[in-house]
Order: structure tokens, then sequence, then C-alpha cells
């Protein structure tokens, strides 16, 4: 067995359909394998939110087509308040797990982090194509919930995304939603977590060890930044949401009580007195809590850094000027990765705690503004006195910065303990986090597929379909989340099928339906973006190598970048990853594989090449 | 079987595929960027990503250890735990693991002398030790049960079986890398020698931190409470 029969890094080219296309070890193809499977799992969560929205408008309204397609779930067409619920669950696991964890992380990072370091693929290609196969098992598993939930009248388990104990660690004596649904939901996340586990230790690997000559650590784009400390946040947060999935499990299937305390009285029963409800003893439901919120802060940085990354990225290409305060930036991302892992209390202040971990937990959180206006101010820095190319990238990415502020503002309303207890599981909750982890991070996506589009397919989106999109989107998001804050003050209770019986929230309906109203045209809007991104896959416009004059290493590269990125010579690195507009230089922008002017071009051939002889 | 390591450093010199002097960065200011450099070589073996890879699995993996001791805290100091005394086969299960951390140690001082022979024989004894430990975590199994002690019995109960059953599966991951450094080393007759040197490495690091987990959990279960 010598080296050079068993290569780790280089794999031949493949031919056949199912090598190149299916069980590929190409990280593009699984880079682009990730994006297919958020922007199918998207449409689930779409329709699944519209689906609520119209429950919370017109409540009680016979809707045919639902009676017929869940005659369990909608007799009559009319929506059930567990059918409700249950819509609640998988909308808000489908959307946070297989949506904004695998496009930004599995998608983009997959695709563009080894292209942007000048490595020809991942450290491990075939664990690569493992970590997308385990995630897609993964979201088989939670369709199935939708399917086996174990009750007629819902469409998977009850429990929200955040799936809390007691109620979801008791089975079928909980209520409906809490059958083999619940197990399936659990085990899909747990399946999910190693998929995103072997992907994070891959990241990890290709980025410390794979970065081509010169680029030093300070010389990658903030994307790979970004990537980097997600798949870090990711590698130190599941292992958490495993081992509680684990416990959750093993107290639904094998009787244990880590999350059930003794004593516990449900649904007439008290427990150990009846065999559908056997004895529990000494566990604690606020441990589970503990242990999801541990996983579940840092996964909302996890889906929002790569974001911050490609809007970095997107905005420096067309300001055309260089990243302000990009040393700054780099400590940011870092900054709000650490501080994440240390605020998850600020989810469980109305659970009860001591006034002293409140207040920890909340100086903490508040102190995660700092990084974050860091970053925002350096993106004002970046277009400040710039002449912007307003492409659809670059709106998206402007829109993203828009959001963000929006949607972080409310964080720090929500970060103190006593705003957040009248606050605490009302619309202005589910306001904050769609602006912020939601809304934004979906449109880091769309600035980034725009922006990278004619990179992965050789072809450009349409600028008109997607500038049209933007703004009806953009729109369409504030006219949804804005007035969201407005109920939540008023005191709208968060994961309610309908509001017909409280007098104090009827005046909010015209509200209520404006919210529903902008949900449904934006969804629509969202089809003209999926039929942009389709035809312009085959019709759009031609692109070149460097269609936007970027600098970084992915613009180096042939449209669409060949099987080996590079085409078997790797770039060598000489400078940062934002030269624009460089004083003397001949064109506003200044390639990171173009050598230094006053130096003579690298040696790159002959005996200097690897170094030893010079 | 006529299997022979030449040697653990020179390969590395010459192909430069991990180790090895770099060349100076396009700054002048020494290696940047510990990657290939761009000279159309084919890259070969890299040991520092093993490496990097060990530490960043053993990473989750104490990660996910973390939590369910802090469960295991957390749960100790409600006022329905009812303590129950740890199985005395523990006692024996934590020495055949320390033993089976000492042999791989052997095996690693037989490869670096370059006695394959010896690397070999003590890589299955300490698989054989690994092997062991499963025995004796089985038999704490049924001496718990013997004494009625049962998964769901109460909190203390489970925490018995869920962290000598999550452990064991890691133990399990490590004996079937074992086993694939034993069969590797059987099927290639000639060995690669900076290939050897890191899989043996990184798959004792994963071992000897399982072995200290262990300890940290018996600690746990046997002193804390």
């Amino acid at each position: 067995m010598s080296v050079d029969t068993h290569e780790v890094h280089r794999h031949p080219a493949p031919t056949g359909f199912i090598r190149k296309y299916i069980f590929s070890v190409d990280h593009k193809v699984i880079g682009i394998q990730y994006i297919m499977l958020a922007l199918a799992a998207v449409i689930v969560g779409m329709t699944m939110s519209v689906l609520m929205r119209m429950n919370l408008s017109w409540p009680g309204t016979n809707w045919p087509i639902l009676g017929t397609l869940f005659p369990g779930g909608a007799p009559d067409g009319v929506m059930t308040p567990e059918f409700y619920l249950s819509l609640v669950t998988m909308h808000g696991t489908i959307m946070v797990f297989f949506v904004l964890t695998t496009a930004p992380q599995g998608g983009f990072g997959n695709y563009f982090l080894p292209i942007q370091i000048g490595a020809e693929d991942m450290a491990f290609p075939v664990l690569n194509m493992l970590s997308f196969w385990v995630t897609f098992v993964g979201f088989i598993v939670i369709l199935a919930a939708i399917f086996y939930s174990g009750a007629e009248s819902t469409v998977g388990p009850i429990g929200g995304w955040t799936g809390y104990a007691p109620l979801s660690a008791l089975g079928q004596i909980a209520g409906p939603g809490q059958g083999m649904g619940m197990n399936l939901w659990i085990i899909s996340i747990a399946i999910f977590c190693v998929g995103s586990l072997l992907g994070a230790l891959n990241f990890i690997t290709t980025l410390l060890n794979m970065r081509t000559r010169g680029m030093s650590l300070m010389r990658m784009p903030l994307t790979c930044w970004a990537w980097f400390t997600t798949a870090v946040l990711a590698l130190l947060s599941f292992p958490v949401l495993l081992g509680g999935g684990i416990l959750l499990l093993l107290d639904r299937v094998a009787g244990t009580s880590f999350f059930i305390p003794g004593g516990l009285y449900l649904s007439g029963i008290l427990s150990g007195t009846d065999e559908r409800f056997p004895l529990h003893t000494g566990g604690s439901p606020i441990l589970w809590q503990h242990l999801f919120w541990f996983f579940g802060h840092p996964e909302v940085y996890i889906a929002i850094l790569p974001g911050m990354g490609a809007t970095s990225h997107i905005l420096a290409t067309f300001a055309r000027k260089p990243v302000f305060g990009y040393r700054a930036m780099v400590f940011a991302i870092f900054a709000i990765g650490l501080l994440g892992f240390f605020v998850w209390g600020h989810h469980m202040f109305i659970s009860g705690m001591s006034p002293y971990s409140a207040m920890t937990f909340s100086i903490l959180t508040l102190s995660i503004g700092v990084p974050s206006a860091v970053k925002t101010f350096n993106w004002l820095g970046t277009l400040w006195g710039a002449r912007i190319r307003f492409t659809s990238a670059m709106l998206f990415a402007i829109g993203f910065v828009s959001l963000f502020v929006a949607g972080g503002i409310t964080g720090l309303v929500l970060g103190q303990t006593s705003l957040d207890l009248p606050m605490h599981d009302t619309y202005f909750v589910t306001a904050h986090f769609h602006l912020v982890m939601g809304v934004a991070s979906i449109f880091g996506m769309f600035a980034a597929i725009y922006f990278w589009f004619p990179k992965m397919f050789g072809r450009h989106m349409n600028e008109k379909l997607g500038k049209f999109h933007f703004w009806i989107t953009f729109i369409g998001v504030y006219c949804i989340f804005v007035p969201m804050h407005t109920m939540g003050i008023v005191g709208m209770p968060r994961r309610f099928a309908q509001f017909t019986e409280y007098e104090f929230l009827k005046t909010l309906h015209p509200l209520v339906v404006l919210v529903t109203v902008s949900a449904i045209t934006t969804v629509l809007v969202q089809l003209v973006f999926y039929f942009n991104l389709f035809w312009s896959m085959f019709k759009g416009k031609r692109a070149t190598d460097n269609p936007w004059n970027a600098t970084t290493l992915e613009w180096t590269t042939a449209t669409p970048p060949p099987h080996d990125n590079f085409a078997g010579h790797l770039p060598t690195v000489y400078r940062g990853p934002y030269e624009f507009a460089v004083p003397g230089a001949p064109n506003d922008f200044v390639m990171q594989t173009e050598p230094e002017a006053s130096r003579a071009p690298f040696e790159t051939s002959g005996n200097g090449h690897d170094g030893h002889k010079h | 079987m006529a299997t022979t390591v030449t040697s653990t450093k020179s390969a590395t010199k010459d192909a430069r595929v991990g180790g090895g002097p770099k060349p100076p960065g396009p700054n002048g200011k020494g290696p940047r960027g510990n990657g290939w450099h761009g000279d159309g070589k084919r890259r070969g073996f890299s040991p520092a990503a093993y490496r990097i890879t060990m530490w960043v699995v053993l990473a989750a993996v104490v990660m996910m250890f973390a939590a369910l001791s802090g469960t295991y805290i957390f749960l100790s100091l409600g006022d329905q735990w009812r303590p129950i005394s740890a199985p005395r086969m523990f006692f024996l299960s934590t020495v055949v693991i320390l033993i089976s951390s000492v042999t791989f140690e052997v095996a690693r001082q037989r490869l670096k002398l370059e006695n394959v022979t010896g690397y070999k024989r003590w890589l299955v004894v300490t698989l054989m030790l690994g092997l062991g430990f499963l025995t004796t975590q089985w038999l704490a199994w049924k001496e718990l049960r013997s004494q009625g002690v049962y998964l769901a019995s109460n909190p203390h109960s489970s925490f018995f079986y869920l962290f000598t059953g999550v452990h064991g599966v890691h133990i399990i991951g490590g004996i079937l890398a074992l086993l694939f450094l034993v069969f590797r080393f059987r099927t290639h007759g000639q060995l690669n020698a900076t290939r050897t040197n890191a899989s043996t490495e990184v798959v004792s690091r994963y071992w000897h931190v399982m072995d200290g987990l262990w300890i940290w959990l018996f600690l746990l279960l046997s002193v804390w409470g």
C-alpha cells in the first residue's frame, strides 16, 4: 500500500449519473444538494405558515380542500386547534433545522468554503457525502412524523420546535400529538445532529488544514470566518441536543424519568396509579429547557452567521470598497459565537430562576449587542460614500442589514428580565425571532444565491425579476412582522389557534388580517424566485468567470468550477480578500492572486516551487 | 506478513505531504497557510487533517458527556434522588480500561522502535482489554439487575445504564478503529509509515480520552452521589 494509490484528497471526476449527481463526493454537488433540500423543505414550511395565518385570520372558515386532505385534522374543512398546533411544531422544526441550518452552512458553506480558501475539495469528501445523506434521512423522518403522528387530528407532533417536557416526555397519555409523531420528531432531530456534526468537523479540518499557499487566516474572506465559527458552534452545541434527545426518547420509550417529576397528575390520572401512566419520580422538566436552549441559542447564530459573512462579502463587492474594519469584523463574529454559549437562560426567565442568574444572563445577552453593533456600523462604514451597484444580490444584502437591525433591536428589549416577563410567549417574541433569525438569515441566503449563481451555474439570474422579488419580499416581511410587535405588546399570546374568545384582542383583528394578506403575498412572490432560479439555470444570460469584478478565489477559476476547482493548479494568495479601489492600481479591484506590483511574480515552476532551494 | 515499517520520519520529509519544512509564504514571512502550495503536485495523505479531526471529534464527544454529566449533577440535587451504591464490577472495569491505555502506549512505543510484530501484538492486547472492559460493564448491568435496579427504577439507576451504555457505544467505536488498525496492517504488506503513525496516534488519543471519560463517569456515579 503506497501513498499514491490511496489518495485522500483527489478523486477522479465521476462519470456515471449516480456518482456525479446523487452520491457525489464533490463538495460543489453536495452544496447544491443541501440547497435543494432547503428549497424543498422551505416549501413545506411556508405552506404550513400560510395555513396557520389563514386559521388565525378567519377561524372557523370551511376550507374544503383541507377537509379532503386531512379529514381528521380538519373535519368539514374547519381546522382543529390540534391541527394548528402541530402546524406550529412542524413549521418551526422544518424551518429551523432543514432550512436555516442546511442552506447557509451545508449549502453555500460546502460549495464556497473550499474554493475560497483555495482547496480542491473538503478534507474528507466521503464524510461530506455522508453528512448530506444523514441530513436527508433526518428530513425523511420528519416528513414521516407528519403522516404517522399517532393522532388522527394532527399533522405531526404537538410541542413547538422546542418540544418542552414533561408533556413531550410522557407519550400518548399527554394528549393528541404526543404519540409516535413525537418519537419520530426526536429521532429526526437526533439524526440531524449527527449529520451536522459530521459536516462541522469537515468544515473545521478543511479550513485549518487545506488553505492554499499564502492564504493566512487574516486573508480569508469573511464568509470563511463565518462558516468556520458556525461550524465550531454546531460542533459544541449539537452534542448537547443529541444528549438531551437521547434522554427524552428514553423517557418516552424506556420509562425513565429524566424530565418527568414525581407525583404528576395528568388527564385525570396520577402517575403510578394506572398502567397507562407508570410511576415516574425524580426528574426535572426545567432540565430539558436547559439542555435544549444550551443548543437552541447557538443554533440561532448557526442560522445567521453565514448570512452575516455573505452580507459582508457582497456589500464590499458592490460598494467597490474594502470591508470597513476587517479585523473587527472577524473578532465580532467570534465574540457573537462565544457569547452565544452563555445566554441560553434568557429563554427561560419565566420558567423560574434565581434573580441573580437571571441578571447574569440578562447582562450577557445585552452584551451581544456590542459585537452586533460593531458589525452593523462596519457594514454602514463599508457603504459610506460608496458608488453602490444596486444588483439584486446587493439589495438583499442591504435588506439583511436592515432586518438584522430591526429584529436585533427588540432582542435588547426581550433580553431584560423585567420586560421579558410580560412579553414572554406573546407575538412580540415571534416577531423578534422571525425578523432576526428567520427572515434576516433568508435574506442573507437570497443575497448569496443571486451573487454566486453565475459561478455555480454559469448563468445569471434575471435581475428584473430579482429586484421585483426583493422589493415585494422586503416590504412584505415588514408588513408581516412589524404589526406582530404591536400585537405582542397588547398581549396576544403565541401558539393559540384562534383569538375569538378574547374580548381585548378583538380590536386587533384588522392587524391579524393585514399580516395574513402580507404573508400570502410574500409567499406568492417566492414563486417568482423559484421560477427565476430554475429558468435561469438553463436560459439565463451566460456569465463570465468574474462577472462582478470581485477579488476572492472563487472568481479566479472557471465558471462553473471544474471538478477539482482549479483545474489541477491551486492558486497562490498574495493579499487580503477585499482590495477594492486600491490607489494606483489599474483596476478598481485587485484579485487575491495578483502578486504585489513591486515584487517579481512568484516562481511557480522549476526548482524553487517547493520552497526547498530558495 | 513480512511487513516493514521503514521509518517514521523520513517519509514526510521527501514528499512534503504534511510535516517537513514548509515553503516561505509569498509575503516572505515564513510558512503561511499549511495547505497545498499551488505547484500542481498531488496532495497526499495529511496527518494534520487526521489530528485536527480527532481533536474536533473529541470536543464534540466531551460536550455530549458534559451535558449528560450536568444532567446527573442537576438531578442529584433534587429531593427525590435516591442514591444507589455502584456495582463492584465497576472497579474491575476501571482497572481493565486503565491497563488498556498502558498497552496502547506500549504498542505505540513498539511502532516507534519499528518493531512491527510487537506493535501488532500489543494492539491485539489492547483490543482484547477493550472487549474485556465491555464484558465487565455488561456484568455490572447483570449485577444491578440482580439487585433489582433497573433502567427505569429511579433517576440514579437510569444514569448507571445511560452512562455505561453511551460510553460503551463510544468504546465500540474505539474497538472498530483498533480492528481497522490491525486489519489494515494485515492486508497491506508494504506499510506506509506516515499513515500508520498518524492513524495509531489519533486512535490512541481517542482511546485515552474514553479512558479518562470513564474514570470521570465512575467517580460521578460512585463518589458524587
